[in-house]
């Protein structure tokens, strides 16, 4: 279970995020969908612990694991690698099995420049799944996909998490990818932002 | 010709150009004590070989490079980084690197040998404290471009220190620490020469002196055409090779 319970989010004199207060129970996934630049990742940020700047509190479990806009891999590491630094717990036999599971099996020590756009992705996906997290923060994962790639990644998706069951928050701006997710859907708008329930208008 | 035996044949042929024009001014100035031609410096190496004289003193030397670019390289490299991630540090520090970079290496040298004595100390602490403010100002730009994404892959992942530092931070930094270390050897060996000249009774620098006191040019040329054979092996053996192994993942 994670509670989240944000007052106020300020860089310098501008408020971005005002009431935003949600809770995601184990196996639950929440959507927000928003516009962009109204506050999507500066939420998604506070949630994951990166920013501590601000009025409010987050209360979670500590097993976090996040999908970013962009794979943010270590490029100067391989694979395998990438998934042994960040989760050191982890055996090979079971890195090497999570790889398999995205369909890098046989990329293990390709470094990260070697693999595809969609490869990258899934060894991103892969790395937030492989410390089988309680909970997992998805921002704008499936952007700049094509429509193949994208189908596939959200296929992918709908497994792992029916496999490891976190709470699960996603932002999109892309409301289908919402819809075949989530299991529920908040909207996100305003200046300051606030949470509304619903997709919104 | 290929590109690759261009690339070797061309740094031989013009190594070569300028052993001709040495061995040509040599011919014209026809005093072997002003100016010996390159092959009139065999016999002394030789000589200087055979006594273990030349190997000693660039033994010495070698250390010394090697400790002071030790010193200068972690605390430049720890200096760097703290400034570049902290606007509180760097404002505080920056004049001061601005400050020791303005200082003469000669001045450095010779206050530690006054205020620490004529000892191997102060020579490699006089060399270090030349080299820091450059290694310094390097990283401050290695870490002001450090990813801000990685960072906050680490954090959310809660990545241990020690792990971040290993594999997040320092490959980072890997081109601009390989750049200070390449510019570094050149400038400290040049500056433990001096060190040695003014108060080690060891050392190539030494020995340049004790040489250029008996006016003594072959000699001069021989410890210094020897250290230069032992730093481009250093470079092409040593850092080279490291640059290579640490930038594979961009060839990949």
């Amino acid at each position: 279970m994670i509670e989240v319970s944000v007052e106020d989010k300020r860089f310098g004199a501008v408020s971005v995020l005002g009431q935003v207060a949600f809770t995601v129970a184990p196996g639950e996934v929440l959507a927000i969908l928003g516009p962009s630049g109204v506050g999507k990742s500066t939420l998604l940020r506070i949630v994951a612990g990166v920013d501590e700047d601000y009025t409010g509190h987050v209360r979670g479990p500590a097993r976090r694991a996040m999908v970013f806009q962009d794979p943010t891999l270590l490029p100067w590491r391989s694979a395998l690698d990438n998934l042994r630094i960040v989760h050191p717990a982890l055996g090979e036999a079971e890195a090497l099995a999570m790889l398999d599971k995205v369909g890098l099996g046989d990329r293990g020590a390709a470094f990260p420049g070697q693999l595809s756009l969609g490869q990258q992705r899934r060894l991103s996906l892969a790395r937030a799944f492989a410390g089988r997290p309680e909970l997992l923060i998805m921002d704008e994962p499936f952007v700049s996909l094509d429509a193949a790639t994208g189908e596939e990644m959200l296929a992918l998706t709908e497994r792992l998490i029916a496999e490891t069951r976190p709470a699960t928050l996603l932002v999109t701006h892309a409301r289908a990818e919402a819809e075949r997710l989530a299991s529920r859907i908040m909207h996100l708008a305003g200046q300051p932002a606030v949470l509304r329930d619903g997709a919104g208008t | 010709m290929s590109d690759t035996a261009q690339s070797r044949a061309v740094p031989a042929l013009s190594l070569a150009v300028l052993l001709g024009v040495w061995a040509v001014a040599a011919l014209l100035t026809r005093d072997p004590q002003l100016l010996p031609a390159p092959w009139q410096l065999a016999v002394p190496f030789w000589g200087e070989l055979r006594s273990g004289d030349l190997l000693y003193h660039l033994g010495m030397t070698l250390w010394r490079v090697g400790c002071a670019f030790v010193l200068a390289m972690s605390i430049g490299v720890a200096l760097g980084l703290v400034m570049g991630r902290s606007n509180a540090v760097d404002r505080w520090i920056d004049p001061w690197l601005v400050v020791f970079l303005n200082l003469p290496a000669l001045v450095v040298i010779v206050l530690c040998y006054l205020w620490i004595g004529l000892t191997e100390v102060a020579a490699i602490l006089a060399v270090s404290i030349n080299k820091i403010p450059n290694v310094a100002i390097v990283l401050r730009e290695g870490a002001r471009a450090l990813s801000p994404d990685l960072d906050s892959m680490a954090r959310v992942y809660a990545m241990p220190r020690g792990a971040r530092l290993r594999h997040v931070v320092l490959p980072q930094l890997a081109p601009f620490i390989a750049g200070a270390a390449r510019s570094g050897v050149a400038l400290i060996w040049k500056i433990v020469l001096v060190v040695e000249f003014l108060g080690r009774s060891s050392g190539v620098g030494f020995q340049i002196h004790m040489h250029f006191q008996l006016f003594d040019v072959g000699m001069v040329l021989v410890y210094a055409l020897s250290f230069i054979a032992v730093m481009l092996v250093v470079e092409w053996r040593i850092l080279q090779p490291w640059e290579r192994h640490v930038r594979r993942w961009r060839a990949a």
